[in-house]
Order: C-alpha cells, then sequence, then structure tokens
C-alpha cells in the first residue's frame, strides 16, 4: 500500500519528520486502537489519534453527552447534549479525518465481553472513570499481550504508565488491587479541573504514537505524576512484580474479575 | 532525622491542607506512625486493620517503591524524600 496524494497532503507535518516518514504514517494508518471511555480522556485521544491518522479506531461508551461534561470533553459540542458519546465522538473524528475508519461500541466493557471487542485491535487506551474497569482493562491486556495506555485524573491530579504484557510492568505490578468500597470519594463528588484530563489524554495519545512509529522510549516501567497546582511532572519507578496476580510466573488470577462498581455511583 | 513527604492530594485534608510535611522516623513504620501522631487519621487511610499498608497505595522512598525494597521497614535517612501515591481512577 503506498499512500495517496491526499495523504501525502493530510500528513506532510509527519512524513516531513524523519522519525516518522511516508514508512511510519502507513504504520500508524495500519493500526487499530480502542479506546475505553470518550470522556475527559478519551475526548482528546480520540481527537489526536484520528488527527494522526490511526487507521482503525472503536469508541465504546454507553454513556450520552450530559451539558456538565462539557467543561473537559472537548470531543462533544453543546449541540450533542442527549447524543451517545460513542456516535458523538465518531461524528467529530470522521469530520476531521475522513480517512480512517470509527467504530463505535455503545455499552461497558465487562468480563463477558471485553476480550471480544478487543480481538480486533492491537492496542487499547484507558479512559475509564473507574476502577473496576481498569482492573479489567489491564487483566484482559495481560491475558491478550495487548498494550495498554493508562491514565487516571483527580482534581488537579493525573497518573500515566505505558503497559507493554510481557516486557514492562503492568497495573497490577503498581497497585496489586483496587481500593474498597468506601474508601474512594465518589468522582462525581471530587471534581476534575477540565484541563488536566487534556494534559493526560495527551501524555497517552503520544505513547500510541510512539508506539506504532517504534520511536524513542515509552512510559514503561515507571508512572508519572502530574500536579496542576504546583505545575510538575514526577516520574517513579514501577518495577515488574515477581509475585503479580497477573502477569508474573506466580499469577493467582487466570480470568477475567468483575469487581463491584464502587466509585461512589451505581453502574449506570 | 527530617524526612520530607508529598502527601497526595485526596490526603491533604487530614494534613492541614499541606502538599508536603516534614516527619521523623528510622524506617517508614516509624515514619507512618510520627505522620500518625501529628496528623491523627492518616495512619487508618495508609494502612489496613492489620497495620500493613494498603494495596491501593504505594509509598516511594526517591522515586522507589518500598514493595520493592524492605517494605514498611526500608530505612530511611535525614534529607529522603518520601511520596505518598494513591492509585486513582477519573477519566470522565
Amino acid at each position: 500500500m503506498s499512500l495517496t496524494e491526499d495523504q501525502i497532503a493530510r500528513y506532510s507535518r509527519h512524513i516531513l519528520l524523519p522519525e516518522v516518514g511516508g514508512a511510519g504514517q502507513k504504520k500508524l494508518l495500519n493500526a487499530r486502537v480502542l479506546i475505553l471511555g470518550a470522556g475527559g480522556l478519551g475526548a482528546p485521544v480520540a481527537y489526536y489519534l484520528a488527527a494522526a491518522g490511526i487507521g482503525k479506531i472503536g469508541i465504546v461508551d454507553a454513556d450520552v453527552v450530559e451539558v456538565s461534561n462539557l467543561q473537559r470533553q472537548i470531543i462533544h459540542s453543546t449541540n450533542d447534549i442527549g447524543k451517545p458519546k460513542a456516535q458523538s465522538a465518531k461524528e467529530k473524528m470522521t469530520a476531521l479525518n475522513p480517512d480512517i475508519e470509527v467504530v463505535t461500541y455503545e455499552t461497558r466493557v465487562n468480563s463477558e465481553n471485553i476480550l471480544d471487542i478487543l480481538k480486533d485491535y492491537d492496542a487499547v487506551v484507558d479512559g475509564t472513570d473507574n476502577f473496576p474497569t481498569r482492573y479489567l482493562a489491564n487483566d484482559a491486556c495481560v491475558m491478550t499481550g495487548k498494550p495498554l495506555f493508562h491514565g487516571g485524573v483527580f482534581r488537579f491530579d493525573g497518573q500515566a504508565i505505558t503497559i507493554i504484557p510481557g516486557q514492562s510492568a503492568c497495573y497490577r505490578c503498581l497497585f496489586p488491587e483496587p481500593p474498597p468500597q468506601g474508601l474512594v470519594p465518589s468522582c462525581q463528588e471530587a471534581g476534575i479541573l477540565g484541563v488536566v484530563v487534556g494534559t493526560i489524554g495527551l501524555i497517552q495519545a503520544t505513547e500510541v504514537v510512539k508506539y506504532f512509529l517504534g520511536k524513542g522510549d515509552l512510559l514503561t516501567d515507571r508512572l508519572i505524576v502530574y500536579n496542576a497546582l504546583k505545575m510538575n511532572f514526577r516520574t517513579v519507578k514501577v518495577p515488574k512484580d515477581d509475585n503479580c496476580a497477573i502477569c508474573s510466573a506466580n499469577k493467582t488470577i487466570t480470568e477475567l474479575i468483575d469487581y463491584q462498581q464502587f466509585c461512589g455511583v451505581a453502574p449506570h | 532525622m527530617a524526612i520530607r513527604v508529598k502527601i497526595p492530594t485526596p490526603l491533604q485534608k487530614i494534613c492541614g491542607n499541606q502538599a508536603e510535611i516534614s516527619v521523623k522516623g528510622a524506617t517508614v513504620r516509624e515514619l507512618v506512625d510520627d505522620i500518625e501522631a501529628t496528623y491523627p487519621g492518616m495512619k487508618e487511610r495508609l494502612c489496613d486493620e492489620a497495620g500493613k499498608l494498603r494495596r491501593f497505595i504505594n509509598v516511594y522512598v526517591n522515586e522507589e517503591d518500598i514493595r520493592f525494597l524492605s517494605g514498611d521497614q526500608t530505612p530511611l535517612k535525614d534529607g529522603d524524600e518520601v511520596s505518598i501515591i494513591p492509585a486513582i481512577a477519573g477519566g470522565i
């Protein structure tokens, strides 16, 4: 497959980069990425990956756009209130770049459906909003060997890490278990500075692009910790855990777990 | 022996809204006890009923996770920087 004239024009600022070139752009066009959540993190990830020419992008989100989303979920507009987020995201992405395929899944992932959805993709971006889905995504990606680009936000804070199963530490190497119900504040009550999701989401999107280009050093085996008020990024080491319950030789988890939803809100 | 401890946002309220505190301790265990003495309520946030550090809150000494050092017996020295980093789940 060679790039068309339209593609050479559209991606010219990529192609000019020696680290990308026509060959790198083709790698992006051949990539298939699943984004879990079309919310705060998913919005910038989806928008930028669409612009970058990731050839096939899946969007999983069961919610509809609400007015309170619009302070940060920039892929949705005021006119989209009431529309399924996955559909709203797809419209913006294909308007931005008709050159790519966008597939929508208006559902919530669980232990029953996640492997079936994942099988059509090469990598997964975690833009979900609760611990059960985050651990499910980690475990499913480890089991299927698919790279996972993790990001999380809380008020003025953000975290991100890239997980390459079989090579780098996974989310359970970092945090072995999710917190029990009641020990974490409600996501909806905690609040979030809107711009923080952009900062963290774009770290995830940057990692996706680097992964498919095969360039640079990925955010593996280390966690970036961002604080918007202090405006600092710190990095801590995340060793692969020899006793990790899912990714080590001593693993104890052999099937997917549906943890109880406990984010202060019941499953929608 | 003063150790600087970076406090994550969800726990700052207990620490008088401070993002960083200065406490004492020759080990992480002693450090946690000293934090509790000054800021009551912190220990139950950091440790479970058995007194073990919770598995969704990590403690780092100079960027190294103490689970891969000597756990709560990890020694501390003057000038060490300790970070408490909890898992955060938000993405919406």
